[in-house]
């Protein structure tokens, strides 16, 4: 690793500590080579009012995102996005956010997707930073232009595509939208089409754990006893599992893949990015609806 | 560049504004847009329930549209700091319809986000939350006028 980890108490108990940094950590580490800081948020505008002094931004909708397909950007842009952000392939990368680092653990995800080694979270985003008084500015930041080989995107390890949910069946699942959306309770205004599906409902077997109770009032994530009594006891997992989380569109059970992978430790785990706005609108695919997870499908 | 005549005078500028611009002074000019929201007026401070959420949008953007008795409308619009993007879209809105009927409001062109040039600089997505905020703007005028 290209910066030594953060050695505060509160990270050692889970299963990956190196993969958190504490906002104190990130302000002493500023200016280290090897370091880049980088937001994302889900307002495009926000690191613009001002930012860790130094980080660099990455917007999800117009950055990670193909312009026309729907799917990520691939190696090729991949490696011009990382470079021009000053970021190597040996680079430490800590990205935070707004929202409970909810983009930025979507950014964090896509990096992963490119097998980039050293990334991590900054504990409680930018709610916490600007909390704790800590220095934001808008002086514009001009990363030195850096070179980043050209990796070709793995889509299996961290990600499924539908028809690999398809074939998870009778393997554990996690629907981490809001109760209304997993109960499949229309939630939208007739005549003002949100960003839609065209059913409600969710992946049979799916068990409900919405994204944000992973993290505490103060944006941090829960100490792994608590995140254990939600994950293991209440929704079903097993040390071991092989499990695929989803949501609407990937983003907020990326910040699920990152608690059941970095904090809990299992290793197998895929962020279903097709994710309900796929599911929600194929055809024939099966639904269950309702606050039960209903029945896998048999195959 | 579309050119329809029912496009009200000072959203045809702020459109012509944006077009001059790169995509990136585009974003800076929004921001600065979300600066200049204005807060709102005293009387309605209070009074949350006067305010319809627009959903469409991912951060609380919440609106009002009021009617005068000289058949004038006023938007009256408010969004967190955290959310500048919506702001700044609440923004362009609350000065472009300021002072106009209320059928010079329904006349302008529901594509009129579309046509700001910002759908690359920040997404078709988030554009969309836009074009909710001038539909919803366009159905209360409809119930203003229809009570």
């Amino acid at each position: 690793m290209a910066v030594d980890a953060d050695p505060t108490a509160r990270f050692a108990d889970f299963a990956h500590p190196e993969r958190l940094v504490s906002t104190q950590w990130v302000e002493e580490n500023l200016g280290t080579p090897g370091l880049v800081v980088v937001e994302s948020n889900e307002d495009v505008l926000l690191y613009e009012t001002g930012h860790i002094p130094g980080a660099v931004k990455i917007d999800w909708h117009t950055e990670l995102n193909d312009p026309v397909e729907r799917d990520f950007l691939d190696g090729e842009a991949f490696a011009k996005l990382a470079g021009s952000k000053g970021i190597s392939r040996d680079t430490t990368v800590v990205f935070y956010g707004d929202k409970n680092n909810w983009w930025a653990a979507y950014a964090l995800w896509v990096f992963t997707l490119f097998g980039h080694e050293d990334v991590r979270l900054m504990d409680g985003g930018r709610a916490k930073w600007q909390e704790e008084g800590r220095a934001l500015t808008t002086d514009p930041v001009t990363p030195v232009p850096v070179d980043y080989p050209v990796v070709e995107r793995d889509d299996s390890t961290n990600r499924a595509w539908r028809d690999d949910v398809v074939a998870h069946f009778g393997k554990p699942l996690i629907d981490v939208r809001s109760t209304e959306e997993y109960t499949g309770e229309r939630t939208e205004i007739p005549g003002y089409p949100a960003e839609g599906s065209l059913r409600g409902g969710h992946i049979p077997s799916a068990a409900s754990v919405p994204w944000a109770r992973a993290a505490a009032p103060d944006a941090t994530f829960k100490p792994r006893a608590e995140l254990e009594a939600i994950y293991l006891d209440e929704a079903g997992l097993a040390e071991g599992d092989d499990v695929i989380a989803y949501c609407r569109i990937g983003e907020r059970s990326s910040h699920t893949w990152f608690v059941l992978k970095y904090l809990l430790g299992f290793e197998n785990v895929r962020n279903y990015d097709g994710s309900w706005t796929e599911w929600g609108s194929a055809v024939r695919m099966p639904i269950a609806t309702g606050p039960e997870p209903g029945e896998a499908p048999r195959r | 560049m579309t050119s329809d005549a029912s496009l009200p005078q000072a959203l045809a500028d702020i459109r012509e504004e944006f077009g001059e611009l790169d995509l990136r002074d585009r974003l800076t000019l929004l921001l600065e847009f979300a600066g200049e929201l204005p807060e709102l007026p005293e009387r309605y401070r209070d009074h949350p329930d006067l305010f319809e959420r627009v959903v469409e949008c991912q951060s609380p953007v919440y609106i009002f549209v009021e009617v005068d008795d000289d058949d004038v409308v006023h938007l009256y619009a408010t969004a967190p700091m955290e959310a500048p993007t919506t702001r700044g879209f609440a923004s362009i809105l609350v000065q472009g319809l300021a002072g106009l009927t209320t059928q010079q409001v329904l006349d302008v062109p529901d594509d009129f986000p579309l046509t700001l040039g910002l759908t690359e600089a920040v997404s078709p997505l988030r554009i969309r939350g836009m074009s909710a905020m001038l539909g919803r703007t366009k159905r209360q005028v409809l119930s203003r006028i229809a009570a």
